[in-house]
């Protein structure tokens, strides 16, 4: 009985509240519910009792929805919180997530949409189960590193809100460019350094602000290995026997290919060994199983036509179609492909020996 | 005089690379081709079928191409698709022939 998650509604109608424990109750994961009409009340039961979730009203008379949730924002940040409200105002919806609520829903909505409520629900409650993880919510398992990275390579405009309990810092992100930064009081470059040693929070998207002024010059490649090499050197003089420096190396030999990759230019490089002997190791593509497939299936045509032709030794193979051109080549016993935009331009089979060349390296 | 022949005579087969245009539908049968007669069916043939597999082998992969380029030290083969089938492009390489770095006229 003690592993049950614990759900507190807190809303001023009696009604909804009886509505709410019978719905909550079917829930698979069996929660404890308890109920409060008052933020007073509620806010009593926090503190005796180990709440995982909140759900939370709007309006309410005396402490309203917002002021609850600000407190509870900062006295409780581990506490994942829902805002149901009758109120289809977007200001509300803004203002609420804004105060870093996990959910808004529609009270109607979820009326009519109770499964999907629930499973809203059970999938909170199995995050809160995992607090001990880093990583951000919304993306599990991934660092924050990893959203900025995923956010510039899809060369996207927008700004992140980030949450960390009661901190909250600001990446304004432009055409895949770190604009500006703000976090704990400093903005710019500091305040990414000191943004990306956060381990875990929640973070939301927020719509782009194309005017705002840039204090970033540097690409975000280079930011980013600046930041990991100083987390490296803390956490190395920290714990130096621990696992993590094993993880920070790959994570900045990561960083290092991905910088290669986009110094030059290129969408993305994947390096195949040779059937049987590894993985494929590719940076910016997905679809790493059926790339990797054709290039072993282009290099073998390839050399076995260049054999019966008598045609020299296979340079490179090249493709283009409307969204990239891709180059194949040999180096060593691995076969690369490498991805560019259409209007690459230069000398595309030299650009990319170099790159696969570093990358080998 | 005739030493050499008599040394090498039997070995030396060099074969001629092909030169020209050829067109070739879906199933890899040649629908019209530029390249010398002199030049072997066979091969041709081979070459028609391996670019059409590379294309189609890209399209099974999610990765379509419209065009693709095999570079060998002396030859090169460039394929368009063309509605499943493909024109192919067949350029010995030569010394004489400008590289990507050469000065335009």
């Amino acid at each position: 009985m003690e592993n049950r998650n614990k759900i507190l509604v807190l809303d001023d109608d009696v009604d909804w509240l009886a509505l709410c424990r019978d719905l909550l109750s079917t829930l698979p994961s069996k929660p404890e519910i308890y109920t409060a009409n008052s933020a007073r009340r509620a806010l009593t039961i926090i503190e005796t009792e180990k709440i995982r979730l909140l759900i939370c009203d709007l309006k309410m008379p005396r402490i309203d929805g917002l002021q609850m949730l600000a407190i509870v924002r900062r006295r409780f940040p581990e506490l994942r919180t829902i805002v149901l409200s009758a109120l289809e105002d977007e200001e509300f919806r803004s203002r609420a997530y804004a105060l870093g609520v996990d959910l808004f829903w529609l009270k109607t909505e979820m009326q009519r949409n109770s499964k999907l409520f629930n499973e809203c629900l059970e999938s909170l409650l199995g995050q809160a189960d995992r607090e001990g993880d880093t990583g951000f919510r919304g993306i599990q398992s991934k660092s924050l590193m990893d959203i900025i990275q995923m956010e510039c390579l899809s060369r996207s405009s927008t700004v992140l809100r980030i949450t960390r309990g009661p901190l909250v810092a600001k990446l304004w992100i432009q055409d895949g460019e770190m604009f500006d930064a703000e976090c704990e009081g400093a903005r710019g470059e500091v305040a990414f350094q000191r943004l990306l040693a956060w381990k875990s929070g929640s973070f939301e998207n927020l719509p782009a602000e194309p005017r705002h002024e840039r204090t970033i010059q540097k690409s975000v490649n280079a930011l980013l290995l600046e930041s990991a090499q100083t987390l490296d050197e803390n956490a190395g003089a920290s714990t130096a026997a621990s696992a993590e420096p094993l993880e920070s190396l790959n994570h900045r030999k990561t960083i290092w290919k991905l910088s290669q990759l986009t110094r030059e230019g290129a969408d993305f490089i994947l390096a195949v060994p040779p059937e049987g002997q590894g993985e494929p190791d590719a940076i910016g593509t997905q679809s790493i199983a059926s790339t990797a497939h054709w290039t072993r299936k282009a290099d073998e045509i390839a050399h076995r036509l260049g054999d019966k032709l008598e045609a020299g030794p296979l340079s490179h193979v090249s493709g283009q179609n409307l969204e990239r051109q891709v180059i194949l080549l040999s180096r060593g016993d691995k076969t690369f492909l490498v991805g560019w935009p259409t209007d690459a331009t230069g000398n595309l089979p030299e650009k990319t020996r170099k790159l696969v060349a570093s990358w080998d390296s | 005089m005739g030493f050499l022949k008599r040394l090498f005579g039997g070995l030396a087969a060099v074969q001629q690379l092909p030169a020209g245009t050829i067109t070739v539908d879906r199933d890899g049968r040649i629908i019209a081709s530029t390249v010398s007669s002199a030049y072997p069916k066979n091969l041709l043939q081979t070459i028609a079928k391996d670019v059409l597999e590379l294309l189609r082998e890209a399209r099974a992969s999610q990765m379509p191409l419209a065009e693709v380029s095999l570079h060998f030290g002396s030859l090169r083969i460039t394929a368009r698709e063309l509605r499943g089938g493909a024109i192919i492009f067949l350029l010995p390489q030569t010394a004489l022939l400008p590289t990507p770095n050469s000065p335009r006229p």
